[in-house]
């Protein structure tokens, strides 16, 4: 008889504990409640890629770090670049020497002044850096760093490039710390505090940030990493996040009016259907041209985000104003007979086949694939979708150019044309489509070597043109971008390229 | 004792074929830590230099071995994205996944095997019958689902824990715990069914051989019987689920890590597999391995103490 009184007892003793340490847990959210305001928890699905400047690589950790490192020159919302470690600058009339007045009292986060020196040594840094994204590998052009006096650097380029102002933005960080990794040290609103990998990284305000109307109003800010997309809208509801930015509109509809701000926004980059142009049948111009007169851009977005995202027609998203073409977006408009009679010109009239493939980490691009699919079969064209890793996408499709078609966004590392325009060069070591235009490379050429700005502007513009009338590739959107605030905070804005400025986020009331 | 060492050695061996296996594995697979880390700044040249930086030039074999002697010597070697010993990225990792184990664990000994006794004391009463239409149906949800449904129940409607947020042990340990006891919840509720259904099978199978019959005879009790000699022969098949589930469990359980955001080894070795660090996923691995490897040993050797019979042939 014992048996029947011990197995209730042991069922009632587990029930208990459960509820117990779950009212533990009850009055553990009660204490956070009243500190909120203190601290803002955004999460990102992927944890950052490095902390040092030299290392990053991923636009996703770009983003965060804009708020640890400031450089010579600083982004603002409307894509102005602002002086910022510099108080001046001056480019010689030959485009070739960028020289420097350092701001006065600007403080790294280990109280220490920046100088002349420590300048020098970021930008030598990253001239030598074996790694990083196309922002440190932009500063291989660099000649020489001369530091004129204490207040005063010039930066001497190889060859004259006057958009390079905008790789300016890169920080600087001080000579005397090594690995910035373990010890992240730069001069931005936010100060590195710790770091868990694949958890979190937190960060604390400033408090000596040399921009006394830049500095940061929330004390802790913690980025979670938060792999499960599909748990986003619980964890925001649930109160484990406060805001995400490129939320899955799936996860918004689960979130209460009340509660969160939805900021919407792009995502600055433009979304494509990017054909390896060495490729049969994608070495034909008139084969490119149906595709790009095959597509419903308007059907994509509605399909894939509810109508929301602004369509592109060339390499360039419409927040990049400067450069913008809007007419670009209609060089093609659907004609399903015009496709038809291109394909049939190319001598392709019954149609053929060929794999897109796509990054399995990206849905919207998987889901915007899969309407081009069906798209496509409208003139005979057989589209099948192959969903690939991320760093086999890199490896295979990327840089080993070794693919058909692809869907994927190109973003801007810094804010000037280059950034979204050099790759397109027949020999360019980014040109993963393999774009040979020998009336592109003359044009950018000229753009690039130009140093009046308006001829320069006119010249980029017609690059797009070329892009544009070559259908280089299926342009089709910069995507939507929902950003997601709880109610408690206030203030956020949207810049026109990967930053997310944390230091404009303020207590609501 | 000569049996330990015996296995010990046969351990060694197998860890070896296993990272073997790894290593040729990911020499396959397309992509590699340069093309991580570079990414969308990778030009043909850049990605050379960076090869040549990182020694992944070197053949297959020569960074085997340069593997395998790290490992040997107690060196897991560095992880390519962290910039950190694997040794300290693994360290934080594997308690987490640890401590989520032995709790699972607990919960599946502690709803497993008590309700295994009373559905066998009790077959084919109305209480088993429920109790096992019950099981049935909580065998056959997979953790995640239940995962799921546990945070919206607890989570979101009755608010007893914040989804996603979870709290290191180091920060609070209350907080930790309270948090923990969900995704165990998860993890446990479908073996421990399992442990129930086949311990009352178990039950009724040894209930019917002629051993039982003759305890019966001498005048014992049914729970007297059922926990002096039918128990100790009932319990040696669920041993074995047990001890495989141990396993399993320590192994971490993805899903549930995924479903819950808890940052233990099973997260850890999928970011890093997509990563292709292979130091990490190497030493994760390794870790796995050992784990099944010595928990198979320990049920082995409980057997032994349970079963004489098996220690002789």
């Amino acid at each position: 008889m014992k048996a029947r009184r011990v197995i209730p007892a042991v069922i009632a003793t587990g029930l208990f504990v459960t509820v117990l340490s779950a009212c533990g847990g009850k009055q553990n959210n009660a204490t956070q409640d009243a500190a909120a305001t203190d601290t803002l928890t955004i999460g990102m699905t992927q944890d950052l890629d490095s902390m040092d400047p030299a290392k990053a690589e991923s636009a996703g950790t770009r983003e965060v770090l804009f708020n640890v490192y400031d450089g010579l020159m600083k982004p603002d919302t409307d894509g102005n670049l602002n002086p910022a470690v510099a108080s001046e600058y001056v480019i010689s009339p030959d485009g070739k020497t960028y020289s420097f007045t350092l701001r006065k009292g600007v403080k790294f986060h280990d109280g220490t002044n920046v100088t002349a020196q420590d300048v020098k040594f970021s930008i030598e840094r990253y001239k030598n850096s074996t790694t990083g994204g196309s922002l440190v590998s932009a500063f291989a052009a660099v000649e020489k760093v001369d530091i004129v006096d204490e207040t005063h650097v010039d930066v001497v380029l190889q060859a004259p490039d006057t958009d390079f102002l905008a790789y300016f933005t890169i920080g600087i960080t001080p000579a005397s710390v090594e690995d910035l990794d373990a010890n992240p040290v730069g001069c931005g609103p936010y100060k590195y505090v710790s770091r868990t990998p694949l958890e979190n990284v937190t960060f604390e305000k400033f408090d000596d940030y040399w921009d006394e109307a830049g500095r940061a109003h929330i004390q802790n800010v913690v980025y979670k990493v938060t792999t499960n997309t599909d748990a986003i809208g619980m964890e925001l509801a649930g109160g484990s996040l406060d805001m995400f930015y490129r939320t899955p509109e799936a996860q918004l509809s689960q979130l209460s009016e009340e509660e969160f701000t939805i900021y919407e926004g792009t995502m600055n980059l433009v979304q494509a259907l990017y054909l390896n142009n060495a490729k049969a049948p994608f070495d034909d111009v008139r084969v490119r041209q149906a595709l790009c007169y095959c597509i419903d851009k308007g059907q994509i977005k509605e399909l894939v985000s509810g109508g929301k995202g602004e369509e592109v027609g060339s390499s360039m998203y419409p927040s990049f104003g400067k450069y913008f073409v809007p007419e670009l977006n209609d060089t093609y408009k659907t004609d399903i007979e015009k496709a038809k009679a291109l394909l049939a010109e190319a001598g392709l009239s019954g149609g053929f086949t060929f794999t897109i493939h796509v990054s399995s980490a990206h849905p919207q691009h998987i889901e915007t694939a899969q309407v081009l699919k069906e798209q496509f079969a409208q003139i005979g064209v057989t589209a099948n979708i192959q969903q690939i890793e991320w760093n086999t996408w890199l490896s295979d499709v990327y840089t080993g150019r070794n693919y058909e078609a692809t869907v994927v966004g190109v973003d801007a590392s810094a804010l000037n044309a280059p950034s979204m325009l050099s790759r397109f060069q027949s020999d360019a070591g980014n040109n993963f489509v393999n774009f040979n235009s020998a009336a592109y490379d003359e044009t950018y050429q000229k753009a690039s070597a130009s140093v009046d700005d308006a001829e320069k502007t006119a010249l980029y513009k017609d690059c797009l043109t070329i892009l544009s009338e070559e259908a280089a590739s299926v342009y089709i959107q910069d995507l939507p971008s929902f950003v997601v605030l709880n109610k408690k905070f206030t203030g956020y804005e949207f810049y026109p390229l990967y930053a997310q400025n944390i230091a404009l986020i303020r207590p609501a009331e | 004792m000569r049996y330990v060492f015996k296995k010990c050695g046969t351990m060694l061996l197998t860890l070896i074929v296993v990272s073997l296996c790894l290593f040729i594995a990911f020499w396959l697979i397309s992509g590699d830590p340069a093309t991580h880390i570079l990414g969308t700044g990778a030009t043909p040249e850049r990605l050379q230099a960076l090869r040549e930086e990182l020694g992944l030039n070197a053949p297959l074999f020569v960074r085997y071995f340069r593997w395998l002697k790290g490992f040997l010597t107690g060196d897991l070697g560095t992880s390519y994205v962290y910039s950190l010993p694997v040794r300290d990225l693994l360290a934080s990792k594997i308690p987490v996944t640890f401590f989520l184990a032995v709790f699972s664990f607990v919960l599946v000994c502690l709803i497993g095997i008590p309700l295994g006794l009373y559905t066998g004391r009790h077959a084919g009463g109305r209480a088993d019958k429920i109790i096992m239409v019950c099981n049935q149906v909580i065998m056959s949800i997979p953790p995640f689902f239940s995962g799921i449904l546990i945070s919206w129940v607890f989570g979101m409607i009755l608010h007893l824990f914040a989804p996603g947020g979870y709290v290191p042990f180091s920060k609070s340990a209350p907080a930790f715990f309270s948090y923990m006891i969900f995704p165990a919840i998860a993890i446990a509720l479908p073996r421990a069914a399992m442990t129930a259904k086949l311990l009352r099978g178990s039950i009724l199978e040894e209930a019917g051989k002629d051993y039982t019959r003759t305890a019966y005879s001498r005048g014992n009790t049914v729970n007297g019987v059922l926990f002096h000699h039918v128990f100790k022969n009932a319990f040696l098949p669920v041993l074995t689920f047990l001890g495989m589930s141990l396993a399993n469990m320590l192994a971490g359980s993805l899903v549930v890590e995924r479903v819950f955001n808890i940052p233990g080894m099973s997260n850890t070795l999928l970011t890093s597999i997509g990563n292709r660090d292979y130091p990490v996923v190497l030493a994760a691995v390794m870790w796995i391995a050992f784990v099944i490897i010595v928990i198979n040993l320990a049920v082995d050797l409980l057997y032994r103490v349970l079963d004489p019979r098996t220690a002789q042939e």
